[in-house]
């Protein structure tokens, strides 16, 4: 077993001891410990060694947001802390939890697979520990399996594929064609992509399943035009969550049509192009940090660990039961380089927000558009509305 | 007899005093100038990259430009707007103010968590001082005994006293909020938050916000409702408030936090600033590259002009030379 501890101590004592005679109205020094929990995965052969396998996802975001409540906790009063655990490719994610919560951490982030999000929820509600979901966009967890003590920080695949499908409306490309992986995570998209279609009035006229194992860089050429034959279309769907085939369709498509899904234009929560509503200063601090750009998990954690400080703050509170009442009421609200407050779904705990539509070099578009009309908030035409989850919390 | 008594009044309405808007176009690099009556783009001069606050000083004899991507405030001749020298503003400078002294200029720098103080005759930084994450908005009091700044990410209003240059207290407001302005009598702090769409009315004595007010405007998404610029008016009555996407500039009773009335402007509406003689206030308007005129006294938009890609800030200069400038680097106009 290896068991990365980072302690973060920040100048938080320091500065406090500087700012804090402006504190009178809040409670000196409250500590506020939190825990960043990694679940390492074997990553499957790279279609291209174009981008590096990350081994700081989401723990950078989270780092920076700590700096980020620490530079407010100087002025309040408050110190967070920030400690990771990273556990190894088939080492036991459930003991590491059970360790955090008997070391008396309430709030831990966690970058885990959906079967252990499931566990570690059921653990968490037992023992009253917040848990943070920064890396699962599973839609059964903001359904079925979804529980009382965990928020999904990370937009859904629903949101992804509505969002998509939203802009596709809205240019009237509402043709589809198809094409997906055979992977378990390929599917799940795939499912998420039918139920935007059916919703929003997009057909599929031609599916297909991509199952040819070779290497794409070399037959690309001759096997896409051959396999994208069949009934006219408007875009080209991809699905095809770990790349292993996907990029390869753009150009060697037999008719001249644009790629969108998992490859092509992309639904995604954060993007380096995206500079809009202030994120120009969001990319050049977590730039400066990591020596990245940031991704979306680093960009969920950032949100989480920002999501208990405002909180923390707003509650004057470090106590758990206080922290999540004011996450879920009409009070709490937070900033996430988006243009609109972003807040909590009371029956899911999914936080509500934009969802960016991507080309690698640019932002397309950043959906819902106003046009999307809803009696709560247009962001929820993004994702399981109230009447349709089947989440009982 | 009548017909000469119309022709003295139309003589008279349009005697109001000539001023020239300085306005800077953010994705243009350049400086938009303005005829502020008649409503003409009378030419475009270029800066430094990313232009934004911009501000006279006290004299009235220098321009100061933030050109945030150069990481430097420029100082132009106010006559020749050739650019003269520069000020050791800090990283990204955006917004700055310029205390009643004539001789302090404090501007925000949003990705180091500070605000620096410069002196305008040695063109040196005399004090940095730390604040929270992403500072944005400046406000000085007209008695110059505070500066406050506000941080969007710790969401707070910072008050630093310029004679120790230290942050002496903080209040905590809405979420992201932008600008800061004082009333004319000092009594009050008023901030907006962009991510809220709300607006803080906060006791100066007590540091504690004292009223808060939310906007709403009939058929705009509640989302889009982003108030940014605030600008008081001189009778110490009304407050008005750029509403940025939701393309409006409300006009709020500062006694009883509501809303009066709200003018349709261009898209994006960021910044505002008063003519001279309080006749018109102008807004600029981002996403539709262009100024929005305001007859202040009937509060009707009267004229839209383009000026240039992303018009962010403006500064008023009367042509008469006094003091009062105006916008969202203005120094106010002298108490009566």
């Amino acid at each position: 077993m290896r068991h990365i501890l980072l302690i973060l101590r920040f100048i938080g004592y320091i500065a406090c001891s500087i700012a804090c005679f402006s504190s009178s109205v809040y409670a000196d020094n409250l500590a506020v410990d939190m825990a960043f929990l990694t679940e390492k995965m074997s990553h499957p052969a790279a279609l291209s060694n174009l981008d590096p396998v990350l081994s700081d996802a989401g723990v950078q975001g989270a780092i920076l947001a700590t700096k980020d409540n620490n530079t407010t906790g100087m002025f309040t009063g408050h110190h967070y802390e920030l400690k990771r655990v990273d556990v190894l490719v088939g080492e036991d994610v459930v003991s590491e939890f059970n360790q955090l919560v008997a070391d008396g951490y309430q709030y831990v982030v966690a970058d885990v697979q959906t079967v252990t999000l499931k566990k570690l929820s059921v653990i968490a509600k037992a023992n009253n520990v917040l848990l943070f979901n920064v890396s699962s966009t599973d839609g059964e967890l903001r359904n079925e399996s979804c529980s009382t003590n965990t928020f999904h920080i990370i937009p859904s695949d629903e949101m992804k594929a509505d969002a998509l499908a939203q802009l596709m409306l809205k240019k009237r490309w509402t043709k589809w064609f198809l094409v997906k992986g055979t992977d378990h995570e390929d599917l799940r998209f795939t499912k998420a992509i039918k139920r935007s279609a059916a919703r929003f009035g997009i057909k599929l006229v031609e599916e297909k399943t991509w199952s040819f194992d070779h290497d794409a860089r070399r037959t690309a050429q001759a096997e896409i035009p051959v396999f994208t034959q069949g009934a006219d279309y408007d875009v080209m769907l991809v699905a095809d969550v770990k790349g292993l085939f996907g990029e390869y369709l753009t150009m060697n498509t037999w008719r001249p049509r644009p790629v969108i899904g998992t490859q092509g234009l992309v639904p995604t929560a954060w993007h380096r192009t995206h500079e809009r509503w202030g994120a120009v200063q969001m990319q050049n601090r977590f730039y400066k940090q990591a020596g990245r750009w940031m991704n979306d998990i680093d960009y969920s954690a950032w949100l989480a660990v920002r999501a208990i400080g405002e909180a923390v703050t707003r509650s004057n509170s470090v106590q758990l039961d206080d922290v999540k009442k004011f996450m879920l009421s009409d009070q709490f609200s937070l900033a996430g380089f988006k243009g609109v407050k972003l807040t909590f779904r009371q029956w899911n705990q999914q936080l509500r927000q934009p969802i960016l539509l991507a080309m690698p070099r640019a932002i397309v578009s950043v959906l819902p558009h106003k046009e999307f009309l809803h009696p709560r908030t247009y962001l929820d035409t993004l994702g399981y509305d109230e009447p349709e989850s089947t989440c009982r919390l | 007899m009548n017909k000469y008594i119309v022709i003295l009044l139309m003589f008279f309405s349009t005697l109001s005093v000539a001023d020239t808007l300085y306005i800077t176009l953010e994705k243009d690099n350049a400086l938009a100038i303005v005829d502020g009556e008649s409503g003409k783009l009378l030419k475009t001069v270029p800066l430094g990259q990313r232009p934004r606050g911009l501000a006279f000083s006290k004299d009235q004899a220098y321009l100061y430009v933030a050109a945030s991507d150069d990481d430097t405030i420029q100082i132009l001749d106010a006559v020749t707007l050739k650019v003269v020298g520069h000020l050791p503003s800090g990283d990204d400078p955006e917004l700055f103010k310029i205390h009643p002294n004539g001789l302090w200029l404090y501007v925000s720098n949003e990705d180091d968590n500070k605000v620096t103080v410069i002196d305008l005759q040695k063109k040196t930084a005399i004090a940095e001082i730390a604040v929270g994450v992403e500072p944005e908005g400046i406000a000085i009091s007209q008695d110059g005994q505070w500066v406050v700044n506000t941080s969007e990410t710790t969401n707070m209003v910072h008050w630093i006293d310029p004679q120790e240059q230290q942050v002496k207290e903080n209040t905590l407001v809405d979420p992201r909020p932008r600008a800061a302005e004082f009333s004319v009598d000092g009594q009050w702090l008023f901030v907006s938050s962009e991510i809220a769409g709300s607006l803080s009315r906060i006791d100066v004595s007590s540091k504690q916000v004292s009223a808060k007010l939310h906007f709403k405007v009939a058929g705009v998404n509640d989302e889009l409702i982003q108030p940014v610029g605030v600008l008081a008016h001189p009778n110490n009555e009304l407050l008005f408030v750029a509403l940025g996407p939701a393309n409006r500039v409300a006009v709020v009773d500062i006694k009883t936090m509501t809303v009066k009335k709200y003018l349709l402007v261009g898209q994006r509406v960021w910044n505002l600033a008063f003519s001279p003689d309080m006749k018109r206030l102008y807004t600029t308007n981002g996403a539709s590259n262009d100024i929005s005129i305001i007859d202040v006294d009937k509060l009707k938009v009267t004229k839209s002009v383009r000026v240039g890609h992303y018009p962010w800030g403006i500064a008023v200069k009367a042509e008469s030379g006094d003091s009062s400038s105006a916008g969202s680097m203005k120094l106010k106009p002298a108490k009566p």
